[in-house]
Formats: structure tokens, sequence, C-alpha cells
């Protein structure tokens, strides 16, 4: 962690400009914030595409009779699985916010099995990148959620904030 | 009014309690959802987890249901079908509400609308739609 890290709440300062290691990404992305909080973890990427798992624990379920997971930390893990697979076709980093997310919830998640995310950046335009993913429990021709959604580039001004600074 | 709130609040699933969600009263005829900010729902710094806004958006949806579906909701299964979530604002690191609306609820489907918002309602960071199957429980 470097010495920026105290100005962002813990967090490390994401270099700008610098070309995007999707695994390097998702190790440090997985300790901090939400995603380490949820235990999100990298898996593997390509060109266009990023996937990213989540284990199932009994404090995310959303159903207490049936112990299937919360359809929140499933969105969560197809957010970042998107928006990384826009850096991943990119090749760089670039500051980018979630214009819309449209999740199809096809079936149940089986209770007790890791949640996988695959998620491809299929156009990526000047101002905005189109992605779409899936979620499924080790098969992937048996999904558990589709996504489809539109990441919006903005400048690296005002992307990031401390934590706690007032509005 | 506070032993519907209360009953509501029993209601609210480990993944609501464990990001800190809580049920602050009734606005509008829905339970008013409350959460303070803490590190596990931070996305990019200084802001909220886009994910989070969504779980707290569906989360809304959810009890805003079950409140309306009253004395049926003890026989009924809620199954969420899709959600489309639209980001407007960035949610910044103070306490964020959200509040659903039931725009209809049916036989077998229920369409559901909400949206979360900071200091101002007028100023929504998130909207969303979603569409529940309800089935009879057993």
């Amino acid at each position: 962690m470097d010495s920026n890290s105290e100005k962002t709440g813990g967090r490390p300062v994401i270099p700008q400009g610098l070309s995007f290691d999707p695994s390097q990404f998702g190790k440090f992305m997985m300790r901090h914030g939400h995603t380490g909080f949820i235990g999100m973890q990298y898996h593997t990427h390509g060109d266009n595409w990023v996937e990213l798992a989540l284990p199932w624990r009994e404090d995310l379920v959303g159903d207490p009779e049936t112990g299937v997971l919360a359809s929140g930390p499933i969105i969560s893990l197809l957010d970042n699985a998107t928006s990384m697979s826009v850096w991943a076709l990119r090749g760089g980093f670039r500051p980018q916010v979630t214009l819309d997310l449209r999740v199809d919830y096809v079936r149940a998640a089986t209770p007790g099995k890791t949640i996988i995310a695959w998620a491809e950046c299929y156009q990526l335009k000047k101002s905005m990148a189109f992605v779409r993913g899936i979620a499924h429990d080790g098969d992937i021709a048996d999904p558990v959620a589709h996504a489809a959604g539109i990441f919006i580039q903005v400048e690296a001004d005002g992307w990031a904030r401390e934590p706690g600074a007032s509005a | 009014m506070i032993a519907a709130t209360n009953a509501l609040s029993e209601r609210l699933p480990p993944y609501a309690r464990s990001m800190g969600m809580r049920i602050d009263g009734m606005l509008d005829g829905s339970p008013l959802l409350a959460m303070d900010f803490a590190d596990r729902a931070m996305g990019r710094p200084g802001f909220l987890h886009g994910g989070v806004i969504a779980g707290l958006l569906e989360i809304a949806a959810i009890m805003a249901l079950h409140a309306e579906l009253g004395e049926e909701d003890a026989r009924i299964r809620i199954k969420p079908v899709n959600i489309s979530v639209e980001y407007l604002r960035g949610g910044i690191t103070v306490e964020t509400f959200a509040l659903g609306e039931v725009i209809r609820a049916g036989r077998r489907i229920a369409n559901v609308r909400a949206e979360a918002w900071q200091a101002d309602r007028t100023k929504p960071l998130a909207s969303c739609w979603m569409n529940f199957l309800l089935k009879p429980k057993g």
C-alpha cells in the first residue's frame, strides 16, 4: 500500500493512464470497500472479458428460509465484472460510472454454491461502454442471472473523492 | 404504526442486516429504508458502490411489497424476476434512504418502483423498477 492511501480512507490511489492488468486490479480491489466486505474474488480475464467469483456466505443470504443468496451481492459482482471488462478491452484504466444496469434473475442461486460472473464489453465507444454478463453457480449453460448495462466515461477530476469529505 | 414497522423489520434478510440497513418508520405508505455509510458500502474511493445502491433499492422494493400484501404476505413467496436500475448521481459517504412504491400487486405478478436519495429527497441517487413473481407458499 502506498503513502497516498491515507487520503483515500485506506484505499490505495488508483494509478491513471497506466496499462490495466485485471489480475492485479482484482487482487487490490478485493481487499477493500464493498468488494472486500462481500468477499469478491478475481478469477481470470481475456481481451474484452473478466470472470469474478463470490463464495456463498450466510450473512449475504436474502431468504433465510431457503438460504438463497440475496440479489444485492450478485448485482455488485456483475457491476464489478462488467466494469472491469471495459478496462480489459480498453487496455487501460479510465474513470467511468454506471449509467444503467438491468439484471434478469432466471433462477434462484443454489444455497452454499459460489457464484461466478462472466462479463464482456461488447461495444466500446468514445463516451459509452456497452456491457453484458452472466452469473452462474458452476455451469454457464444453466445461469442464475443475465445482466446488461452501460458505463459512461467521465473525467478523472471528481471521479474519486476523499471519504468523509462534505458535499 | 410502530407495530407494523417492527413486524417489517423482522423481515429484513441477513444481507440487509449485515449491510446495516434498517426500517426508519413509514413514508407515503411504504417502509422507509435507511443505511448509514460504512467502508463495507464503498466502491470507488469516497462513493457508494453501485451494487450497494441497487441492493438497497431492491430491499426497499421488497419491503414495500411485504407491506402492501398485508395479511396475505405470510402465505405468499416473493420471487424477484428482474430489476432495471438507472444511476442518476454518485452516492457520497453519508446516510442513504430508499423507498419502494407498489405500482400493481396482482395475483401472480407485482410491479414495484423504488428510489434512493441522501440529504435531499428531490435529488435521487438512483431509481429502479422491479418485477416480482408471487407464488403461494407450500
